[in-house]
């Protein structure tokens, strides 16, 4: 473990964690809205505050964890704060961190039987106000919603529609930005414009 | 990763933690402050108190069972100088863990540790030796002898 690496969590855990967890509830509620997180965070390259804020919000000792070849830079500090297993195979995690869009479809999916088994991917991305654009429908919005995404490659919005379609099975994706989030449940449909 | 191995097969830190663990927080304030100055340090996680599952042995196999929890209050903390503490104490007392994990840092810094060492650790150790052995003399001189039932067993 090299010292230089280990940073502080949240000043608080408890508050830390909770108004995270808000955000990640509200971003998953209103697919498309971009909610703020772990402005008080200063994680390790190469995580952004917000990712750092999830896996310290979501990630414990019972939840399996995969890390791209990028992310695993972070490992020592994930391992230290999280106190989470982390797994070498992509199908057998509970999250996955990754700093490019791995294959959706290598992730687990869950069953019918029990849905919630599925994987979510939290995704680090550049940010939200340029790159490309995709028009979100589906339970939560009234009206379509667009998100703006820099950072996803060009055949997402195919990956995705194969996700989407495994509903009430599929991959959750939570998308981290520096201190801002947005999430993309399963239920969502997407559309690249 | 190497140097984590390297903590664990550090017999000499071990033992200074165990000291550090039975130590008090007053004992331990009043010794760093009469022999050395606290550097300036970062808390990376807590000190937080949580419960631990103690689990013992039992019957003739050995087989674990879980004796019951007790609550341990945690600290890890860095200096400015990088070295990285930890301290686990039983209790609740958060001020006990944070100087825990202050002084096994310093302790790493081989500059400090010799005279951290001599003035804060030997003193603790000592004390407490010398606790233990009061209780087991007063516990030694409540002792019942069975001779009847030594008889019978020899």
């Amino acid at each position: 473990m090299s010292s230089d690496l280990l940073q502080p969590g949240f000043a608080d855990p408890v508050v830390g964690a909770q108004s995270c967890f808000r955000a990640l509830l509200d971003a998953m509620a209103r697919p498309g809205q971009v909610r703020a997180a772990g402005s008080d965070l200063a994680p390790p390259a190469p995580l952004a505050p917000a990712t750092a804020a999830v896996l310290l919000t979501l990630l414990d000792y019972d939840t399996t964890v995969w890390l791209d070849p990028v992310a695993m830079a972070a490992r020592d500090w994930i391992g230290f704060h999280c106190g989470a297993p982390i797994v070498p195979a992509i199908g057998a995690c509970s999250y996955a961190v990754a700093l490019t869009l791995p294959d959706l479809s290598t992730l687990p999916a869950g069953s019918h039987e029990a849905p919630e088994r599925a994987a979510t991917l939290i995704l680090q991305v550049h940010g939200f106000d340029r790159g490309r654009s995709y028009r979100l429908t589906g339970p939560g919005l009234r009206a379509p919603s667009l998100l703006s995404v820099d950072g996803l490659p060009a055949g997402f919005g195919s990956a995705w529609q194969q996700n989407h379609a495994l509903f009430p099975r599929g991959v959750d994706i939570v998308l981290c930005a520096g201190t801002s989030l947005a999430a993309l449940p399963r239920s969502v449909a997407l559309q690249e414009i | 990763m190497q140097a984590a191995a390297s903590e664990h097969q550090n017999p000499i830190r071990r033992q200074w933690m165990a000291v550090l663990a039975r130590a008090s927080a007053e004992d331990m304030a009043a010794l760093l402050d009469r022999h050395v100055a606290v550097p300036a340090y970062t808390r990376l996680r807590g000190p937080e108190a949580g419960l631990v599952m103690v689990r013992g042995r039992t019957g003739g196999g050995g087989a674990p069972f879980n004796l019951g929890e007790m609550t341990v209050t945690r600290c890890t903390i860095r200096t400015a100088s990088g070295q990285v503490g930890h301290a686990y104490v039983a209790g609740r007392d958060a001020r006990q863990a944070e100087l825990a994990a202050v002084v096994d840092a310093m302790l790493q810094d081989p500059s400090q540790a010799p005279a951290l060492q001599a003035n804060v650790i030997a003193p603790l150790a000592e004390a407490q030796q010398l606790r233990r052995t009061t209780i087991a003399s007063k516990a030694a001189a409540t002792k019942v002898q069975f001779f009847a039932m030594r008889n019978m067993r020899a």
